[in-house]
């Protein structure tokens, strides 16, 4: 009897973990006031990671009516990254972290085992641009070559003229590149940046100001809530801004987790980028963000979150830094890991998209019901985001399982997105359904 | 059979038992050393201490279910034991704070000062308490002779 109740005390004590459940409408956490629950932790932290399956042959997402979609390339090896030059060919960034982050407390092996589910198989070798040529437009390459092999996971590119620059996870490259041919020059290392053995976040995005006189990059944080410590987020979580004459650099805006889909504004001097916010926090929090991003601003990570919310896991606390934290622009709901933004500027699209966001949602792995796997589309007003989110490219998931994950995405000279699917070794290609 | 061999001056010793007292203190120290490790993670926030709790606990918890395991089969296989209110003690007190290491490895996955502050160290205490409840009665099981060494003449 006595055996019983110590039992079943102990079961009382495991299950008193799990009453916060956080049951609140995603729809909420759209736009500038998210509804922000309390944080709250389950003793199991909720995981649901969608088994990749891929893409069977003829398969593709859904688009809503008046669009189609099609593949521009399949059999890729981890498509990351899409970046459209002016003159019609496309470079196709594929991209892999190959390094191993180091086991300092076991629930690392034991967590990566369990996101290793999320990430395909792709045999052939990553880790390089391609260009893809399609002389006519019509969304089917003629030829496609390797214009720069053997990059260090390399996520961002920007054309600057006759120079394009190539963000590698450990420093950002310039190669020698007219648009028209299929080779580059030799490369020149502009500067490195934070990788080393950790890099957690490896992903590094780059855009470049409008006049082209600088770079801007993504550097994400090297942990999930500075559970490395502090030493190991020197100059992360920020978004740098480098000369790409001599290299020199200056954090412009810290306090952004894992910054990505870098990109300015069309028409105006203001950077924009969409956030993965912190996880382990409870299936609805905290979402992640699309931002404007201001010169010298304090975002947050990982003393708060969305302003002031502090998050008591983070020790010691630095409450005045706090104080200064400003609040992001528009939530996207929780753990949807925007990692792609484009504004459209094309004009085949009808009008409500132009200047328009489109987000690339890599999808959830940490709440229990899947949030993202799709292409959302912004509705933007006198540059700023207006309504919620509008389901653009979908069905990534189907019934639980990834057949694909979208991640950068792009407009091209025809006006058509352009969406990295790196599970689904598959590059997508949206135009409306009239023809192009 | 305790006639027999209380005449004859023979002595057997359990299999198990000894295999037993092998595993349980591994157990018992992991689980202690974690609440020192949690302790000074508490006063200095240097995450290298909550990682050696981690480790404490998972390794506490690797050698206490082999214990486990082991003590179970003890029990299965002995009438003796299972006759003594010590053993019933001891096998609830050890499964006990085996449950409460195996939420606080949970706990301690938390990344952060909340792995141990307020809750994992709570449950280490808990945990510990137990533990030395374990010991405390394991002295008291007829682990490793089967029957007591008989006196000499």
């Amino acid at each position: 009897m006595k055996r019983r109740v110590a039992v079943a005390l102990v079961f009382g004590l495991a299950l008193a973990g799990c009453d916060n459940t956080q049951d609140i409408d995603k729809a909420t956490q759209y736009g500038p006031n998210p509804n922000l629950p309390e944080p709250s932790r389950a003793l199991l932290p909720r995981m649901n990671v969608a088994k990749v399956i891929g893409w069977n042959s003829g398969e593709t997402p859904s688009v809503p009516q008046g669009f189609r979609i099609e593949a521009v390339a399949t059999g890729l090896s981890s498509p990351r990254n899409v970046y459209p030059l002016p003159n019609g060919d496309l470079l196709v960034i594929e991209s892999k972290k190959d390094a191993k982050e180091p086991i300092e407390r076991p629930k690392r092996p034991v967590m990566g085992w369990i996101e290793a589910k999320a990430h395909g198989e792709s045999a052939g070798p990553s880790n390089r641009i391609l260009l893809l040529r399609d002389s006519n437009g019509d969304g089917k390459p003629e030829s496609q070559t390797v214009l720069i092999d053997h990059l260090d996971s390399p996520f961002g590119v920007v054309l600057i003229g006759n120079n394009l620059y190539v963000a590698d996870t450990d420093a950002i490259l310039r190669f020698p590149f007219t648009v028209g041919e299929t080779k580059v020059g030799p490369a020149a290392k502009v500067c490195d940046l934070p990788a080393g053995p950790i890099n957690h976040h490896w992903t590094k995005s780059l855009t470049a100001s409008p006049d082209g006189s600088k770079l801007y990059v993504g550097v994400g944080s090297n942990s999930n809530a500075m559970e490395r410590g502090v030493d190991a987020e020197m100059n992360r979580a920020a978004i740098w801004e480098v000369d790409p004459a001599t290299g020199a650099f200056q954090v412009f805006a810290s306090g952004l987790r894992n910054p990505n889909g870098l990109t300015f504004y069309p028409g105006s001097g203001t950077l924009w980028t969409v956030v993965n916010e912190r996880d382990e926090l409870g299936p609805n929090l905290v979402p992640d963000y699309m931002t404007s991003v201001k010169r010298g601003a304090f975002y947050g990570w990982p003393y708060s979150y969305w302003g002031q919310h502090v998050d008591a896991r983070v020790q010691p606390q630095k409450p005045e830094l706090v104080k200064s934290a400003i609040m992001p622009d528009y939530g996207l709901s929780s753990h949807v890991a925007p990692l792609g933004l484009v504004f459209y500027t094309g004009t085949s699209f009808p009008a409500q998209f132009r200047g328009g966001a489109f987000i690339g949602e890599h999808g959830s792995w940490n709440r229990p019901e899947p949030n993202g796997y799709k292409v959302v589309f912004i509705r933007f007003e006198n540059g700023r985001p207006v309504g919620a989110p509008m389901d653009f490219v979908t069905d990534f998931l189907k019934d639980g399982k990834a057949r694909g994950r979208p991640v950068g995405v792009a407009v091209d000279k025809t006006g058509a997105l352009i969406v990295a699917d790196d599970v689904g070794n598959t590059v997508w290609r949206v135009t409306p359904a009239a023809g192009t | 059979m305790a006639e027999i061999v209380a005449r004859t001056g023979s002595r057997m010793t359990s299999a198990t038992g000894p295999l037993y007292l092998l595993l349980f203190p591994v157990a018992i120290v992991c689980f202690l050393l974690a609440l020192v490790t949690d302790i000074v993670y508490s006063a200095t926030a240097f995450l290298m201490w909550l990682h050696f709790s981690e480790w404490l606990i998972a390794a506490g918890l690797l050698f206490g279910a082999l214990a486990a395991v082991v003590l179970l089969i003890e029990f299965f296989a002995r009438a003796v034991i299972r006759a003594g209110a010590f053993g019933w003690a001891h096998l609830v007190l050890f499964y006990a704070a085996l449950l409460v290491e195996l939420c606080n490895a949970f706990v301690h996955t938390i990344d952060g000062w909340t792995a141990v502050v307020p809750t994992g160290m709570t449950l280490s205490v808990i945990g510990t308490i137990l533990a030395i409840g374990a010991v405390a009665t394991v002295f008291l099981v007829p682990l490793v002779w089967v029957e007591h060494r008989p006196v000499r003449p």
